[in-house]
């Protein structure tokens, strides 16, 4: 990665645990702050860092995939509703059930993958105007079964939402989370650790494996592929269902891990900013990987803003405004686009259908 | 079968019988019969849109052939996609390269037939492999380079490499030598037979008549998707292959009366510019264009006369230098104020740049001058005065469309340019730029435009051709000025030069000829 | 110039088809979407227990049965009307503006404080010749903001508009929750939720007829439409945009200032979609309530692509979408199906309009000519 995005990362991190340390270093040991920030970030950006990885995949083939925010909120209604239903109705024991639940939750990330597959690249439908479809889609079907099943008096639940079997709990990594002070950072929950391990995974396969040159060929010079003899089209489905898995991964975080309920519209834009983090990143696993991390630190701002509350100092009030220091990740996404830090390149025919 | 049809059906490397393929509009190929024989080096010659392509491509798979057989060794073989052509010994080498420009050279002939070590990709035996054939059959190429640094003349051997990679005993080249200088051509020639002389099969597409009796074993010709004849360079000439592409007798040479040049239209002076990687393409570019006469701007592609014309034509900002047309100093201006001071363009490009294809005609007509009367007064409209004028100038320049009304992307090649001439010509204009204004079309049309080109030099207008067709250059131009690297390496009077020294400058290599 | 030539017959006969033949191939395409949706919508009540039929008899009699359920329905559609422009705008000009969310509730935001703090500002009772046009102004110029913002960072910075007009809606969101919670809040001691003071009588749109909800805002929706349609074909400025929209590359080549075009269209599009916040407040609802402008985003995408970003075409697509939002509610009354039925039956109708393919497949109708794609991925 080229030195002026990283330097910009790390500084921008930088700057974000700063703030907090220098506001909360009052009441509770500088320290203490910094790992839980570090923590917080690493799993805040879970989300970002899987909605990113779908979105390589994708577009390493050449597919647009604006439509990861759709694809996480369905995966995360999904997978949520399936805890629960095998919790309560078939009566399963809790850890099953959310490991039941992720499942499900990625297996509607691959449908919804599918399904982007068949509009982008057999109908060739424009690619934004698909992704688009699968945030409404996405929308319109979770709200929709979401009054439905839980609050509807007729339904399975009887009109109340039941108890959820909680959230997956955290893994000590050997060795690491015994270290004293730090080791909190490597007390991860599933998913994140998953996030992680895709990241090195996906690294290597696309650029050491015959599958990643494969596709990256196809999303460079998709006709070269095919005069060599490469099923364009094959590769293409193939590495969005993957994506639409991951992100499916990425949308059971929302609420098999992080909170145990389901909103309407609680990826709140979050499929979007990992596009961003993508765009960053150059396409690639690792800096995808860092970016996601600079907003999740944004994130990680904002939550311990709201535990530090009082101790925000009067002229800087503005930051107990949720809506305000909420506006970060958004900006930042913004500013990042410009070009300012850098510019990147993405593949030389991403977005375009190919015509034989 | 009798034991003559065998005996001759066995040299045979390649036979097609009866191809016939259709596209919607248009058929393509027409029961075409083709055949290749063990060692040879067949050309294919045909003018744009004769079929030949369209019959490669079939041949290797990228399309499926509506009706018709393909028989390799006499034995016939069904091809369904390049895999099979490729696991049948068949190589191509398309005209516009397939390669990846992000990739090393030994990823690229690599992919799709690649080698692992467990699950990972092997890049040394392969970078081994690819040394091996480079010294096997003269085509020297480094593995681990970017392809995207490469010169086109080593691209175009990374291809042959490919194919060769993949044990090709029939190798196709599609118009192989649209990129190269006359030296980089004889090269190619001489690897060429070298290939031949150690078994491997070659057929050669081309549209140059000139390069069939250079390198050809055997002639067969095109025209309108169908096999006009086959015949070898001994048995036929250049005006009888010319009348087989064309269908009728072709006038080879420009009618042109010399040139009398009067005041500058156009000088440049010291012109730097940069291309969107950053790289300096334009070099110190310094020359004139005078009314009445015609500068050839001579070069192959990619030595920055892309950038060149967008400096020229305000598509591109230069870095420094200046340009001075009709006395006034235009540089760095937008195209409009360009536009206005007098000059016309006909773009490179001509579906990218001069139309906009889902319009109509008529707007496509008015595409740089809408926004003045008679067609617009006050930022509105006129639509009757567009209309006629449509009507007008698709009359004038016997552009063939049902109605000015259709799209312009319902248009021909050829028509299409003709909408770009008229639309050019038809305003007061003292330079007409014209960026490889033939490219593509058929034989009628590339008449016409020379024509035309003759008939504003004529009629007090300043031409700056720009060309990597080299023998059109020589036949329109006046003057010709040779660029390579984005520098100008000399400019020459027209009937005083000759093919071999404009090939030198070509690559680079200097003369002392003096400048007019 | 010789003399002029004379319009044949045919070629007469061309222009004519050529301009119906595409209206009659893209009307069929839409109208059997909308059949096919509500085809899979029936299912989808039948899955869930209902009856589809009954279902369906609601939602017509709630959006046509009577006086008062047309006038809900064209006050449903205005809005609609204005945002779908907003987004056909924009595709015309070869972008995507998402952002008409954002644009409509900050239009929204802006005219509804001229609407009740300006009078208090100034000191003074504007009269409705002023204080309306103050308003309604005051919302456009505030989305032309929001829609130049993503506009300009295209123009100048490369910036895709897809995510920046997304992200601008958050931003957008963001500062109207703080605005209506804190600054903007209705003081009134009877007022609990996140809504603005009342505008003055004088910022106020009248209804057409009394007793009916139909106000002077839907036959503007019309009025602009008109005039989106004549500036795109009958002006300079419209064709720069549909050009820098079809070919970017030929517009800069024939003088267009593409740049400066994308600045502008994105402004225009901001401008209407401001309007649908604008009017909403000053001819309806009299003030801005968070929360109300939920999902408009998505919808006039949906309605621009239904009417083939065509201002007749969105007109009409508005009609059917308020249509089935104002039905929906009897439909639920009557029958118990949620309203949200509705939105997965809007869902399936952009995924057939957007697929047109699955429907031509389906139905076996002869593919169209050219397919304009709209975006070529990041690189612009």
């Amino acid at each position: 990665m080229e030195w002026r995005r990283l330097g910009f990362i790390a500084l921008i991190i930088l700057i974000l645990i700063g703030v907090v340390v220098m506001i909360g270093g009052g009441e509770i040991a500088p320290s203490v702050i910094v790992v839980s920030m570090i923590a917080t970030t690493i799993a805040v950006a879970t989300p970002l860092t899987l909605g990113a990885l779908c979105g390589v995949y994708c577009e390493r083939a050449g597919v647009v995939n604006i439509g990861i925010e759709g694809m996480m909120l369905a995966s995360a209604f999904f997978g949520w509703f399936a805890a629960i239903y095998l919790n309560t109705i078939l009566g399963m024991a809790p850890m099953p059930s959310l490991i039941m639940g992720v499942v499900a939750a990625i297996l509607t990330g691959g449908l919804a993958g599918l399904l982007h597959a068949v509009l982008s690249v057999t109908y060739k439908v424009d690619q934004i105007i698909g992704g688009t479809v699968i945030n409404i889609l996405a929308i319109g079907v979770t709200g929709f079964l979401n009054r439905q099943l839980f609050f509807e008096k007729g339904s399975i639940f009887g009109g109340q939402v039941p108890h959820a079997p909680g959230v997956l709990p955290r893994i000590r990594i050997p060795l690491l989370a015994d270290i004293p002070t730090v080791g909190r950072i490597f007390e991860q929950q599933p998913i994140a650790v998953s996030a992680i391990v895709l990241v090195l995974v996906t690294h290597f396969i696309l650029f050491y494996t015959r599958w990643g040159l494969r596709t990256r060929s196809v999303g460079e010079h998709p006709r070269a592929a095919d005069t060599v003899g490469i099923n364009v089209a094959r590769m293409r489905y193939a590495n969005v269902i993957i994506g639409g898995l991951i992100a499916g991964l990425g949308g059971a975080y929302f609420t098999l891990e992080s909170v145990p309920s389901f909103e309407p519209l609680m990826t709140n834009g979050r499929g979007f900013i990992a596009l961003a983090a993508m765009i960053f990143g150059n396409w690639a696993p690792f800096g995808a990987w860092a970016s996601a991390l600079v907003f999740g630190a944004a994130q990680a701002l904002q939550i311990n803003l709201q535990f530090f509350r009082e101790q925000i100092p009067s002229q800087w009030a503005f930051l107990q405004q949720a809506y305000i220091v909420g506006l970060v990740p958004y900006l930042l996404t913004m500013l990042i686009l410009t070009g300012i830090i850098g510019k990147t390149t993405p593949p030389a025919a991403d977005g375009v259908p190919y015509e034989k | 079968m009798t034991n003559d049809q065998m005996t001759y059906e066995m040299g045979l490397a390649l036979q097609t019988k009866g191809i016939t393929k259709h596209f919607p509009g248009v058929l393509a190929d027409d029961h075409v019969g083709f055949d290749l024989r063990e060692g040879e080096i067949h050309a294919l010659l045909g003018e744009n849109g004769a079929g030949k392509t369209t019959l490669m491509n079939i041949i290797y798979g990228l399309y499926q052939a509506d009706a018709g057989e393909i028989f390799l060794d006499g034995k016939p073989v069904n091809i369904r996609t390049s895999k099979d052509a490729i696991a049948h010994g068949i190589g191509m080498v398309h005209q516009h390269f397939m390669l990846i420009p992000v990739f090393t050279v030994a990823e690229n002939i690599m992919l799709g037939s690649e080698t692992v070590r467990g699950m990972v990709l092997d890049q040394h035996s392969v970078a081994t492999r690819v040394r091996e054939l480079s010294h096997q059959y003269g085509l020297d190429v480094d593995p681990d380079a970017y392809v995207r640094d490469l010169p086109v003349g080593i691209q175009q051997r990374v291809e042959i490499i490919k194919a060769l990679y993949r044990q090709a005993d029939i190798l196709i080249l599609d118009e192989p030598t649209a990129v190269l200088t006359p030296q980089e051509v004889r090269e190619l020639f001489k690897v060429i037979r070298s290939l031949a002389d150690q078994g491997k099969s070659i057929i050669f597409i081309t549209h140059k008549l000139k390069e069939v009796f250079a390198v050809a074993d055997r002639i067969t010709v095109m025209r309108d998707g169908r096999v006009v004849g086959t015949t070898t360079p001994a048995e036929t000439s250049e005006p009888a292959l010319a009348s087989m592409m064309v269908g009728r007798e072709v006038l080879l040479r420009v009618e042109k009366g010399p040139a009398s040049p009067g005041e500058e239209v156009l000088h440049v002076e010291n012109l730097h510019v940069f291309d969107d990687r950053g790289a300096e393409t334009v070099r110190g570019a310094s020359f004139f264009v005078r009314v009445g006469e015609v500068l050839g701007i001579a070069g192959v592609q990619g030595n920055g006369q892309t950038e060149l014309v967008e400096a020229l034509t305000g598509l591109r900002q230069a870095h420094s230098g200046q340009v001075v047309m009709l006395e006034r100093d235009v540089t760095g201006k937008p195209p409009r104020p360009i536009i206005e001071t007098g000059m016309a363009h006909i773009p490179e490009d001509r579906r990218r740049y001069g139309l906009v294809l889902p319009f109509p005609v008529t707007d496509n007509l008015v595409l740089c001058t809408y926004y003045l009367p008679p067609f617009a007064r006050h930022g509105i409209f006129d639509h009757q005065a567009i209309d006629e004028n449509g009507r007008q100038l698709v009359h004038e320049f016997d552009v063939r469309t049902p109605s000015p009304y259709l799209p312009a992307s319902k248009l021909s090649g050829g028509n299409q340019q003709k909408v770009i001439v008229a639309r050019e010509l038809s305003r007061p204009i003292k330079l007409l730029i014209a960026n490889q204004p033939t490219r593509g079309l058929d034989v009628g049309s590339i008449e016409y435009i020379h024509k035309v080109i003759v008939r504003m030099r004529d009629a007090g207008c300043g031409v700056l051709l720009v060309s990597a067709e080299l023998d059109e250059i020589m036949a329109l131009s006046d003057r010709i000025a040779v660029v390579y690297k984005g520098q100008i390496m000399d400019t020459l009077p027209a009937d005083q030069v000759t093919k071999e020294q404009l090939g030198l400058l070509m690559a680079g290599i200097t003369t002392q000829a003096t400048e007019v | 110039m010789s003399t002029s030539v004379e319009k044949t017959a045919p070629e007469t006969t061309f222009k004519v088809l050529e301009k119906l033949r595409p209206a009659t191939n893209a009307v069929l395409v839409p109208l059997l979407a909308v059949f096919t949706a509500l085809v899979i919508g029936a299912l989808v009540i039948t899955a869930v227990g209902g009856d589809p039929i009954a279902a369906y008899k609601g939602l017509f009699e709630g959006a046509f049965g009577s006086a008062k359920a047309l006038s809900e329905t064209t006050v449903w559609a205005t809005p609609y009307i204005f945002a779908g422009l907003a987004v056909a705008l924009a595709f015309k000009g070869g972008l995507f503006n998402i952002g008409a969310e954002g644009q409509l509730a900050l239009g929204a935001v802006a005219a509804a404080w001229v609407g009740y703090a300006l009078p208090d500002v100034l000191g003074v009772t504007l009269p409705a010749v002023v204080h309306i046009p103050l308003a309604v102004g005051a919302g456009m110029l505030a989305g032309a903001i929001w829609g130049a913002i993503p506009g300009w960072l295209k123009a100048r910075m490369g910036g895709h508009e897809v995510i920046n007009t997304i992200m601008m809606n958050y931003i957008a969101l963001n500062m109207t929750s703080f605005l209506l919670n804190g600054p903007m809040k209705d003081p009134s001691p009877l007022n609990v939720v996140a809504r603005t003071p009342n505008i003055a009588e004088g910022a106020r749109i009248p209804p057409i007829f009394p007793g009916f909800r139909l106000h002077w805002g839907f036959i503007l929706a019309l009025v602009v439409a008109g005039v989106v349609w004549w500036v795109l074909q009958k002006t300079t400025l419209g064709f720069e945009i549909r050009t820098a929209g079809a070919n970017p590359n030929a517009g800069r080549y024939a003088g267009v200032n593409v740049p400066r075009t994308i600045v502008v269209t994105m402004m225009l599009s901001g401008i209407l979609a401001g309007l649908a916040g604008t009017i909403e407040v000053t001819a309806l609802n009299y003030r801005h309530e968070l929360g109300f402008s939920v999902g408009y985003g998505f919808d006039a995408i949906a309605i621009a692509l239904l009417g083939k970003t065509h201002p007749l075409g969105v007109v009409l697509a508005s009609l059917l979408w308020g249509a089935m939002r104002n039905g929906a509610t009897r439909m639920q009354f009557l029958t118990q199906i949620p309203v949200d039925v509705i939105s997965v039956i809007q869902a399936l109708i952009l995924l057939f309009v957007a697929a047109d393919a699955i429907i031509r497949w389906i139905y076996h109708i002869r593919a169209r000519e050219e397919r304009v794609v709209l975006t070529r991925g990041w690189g612009g």
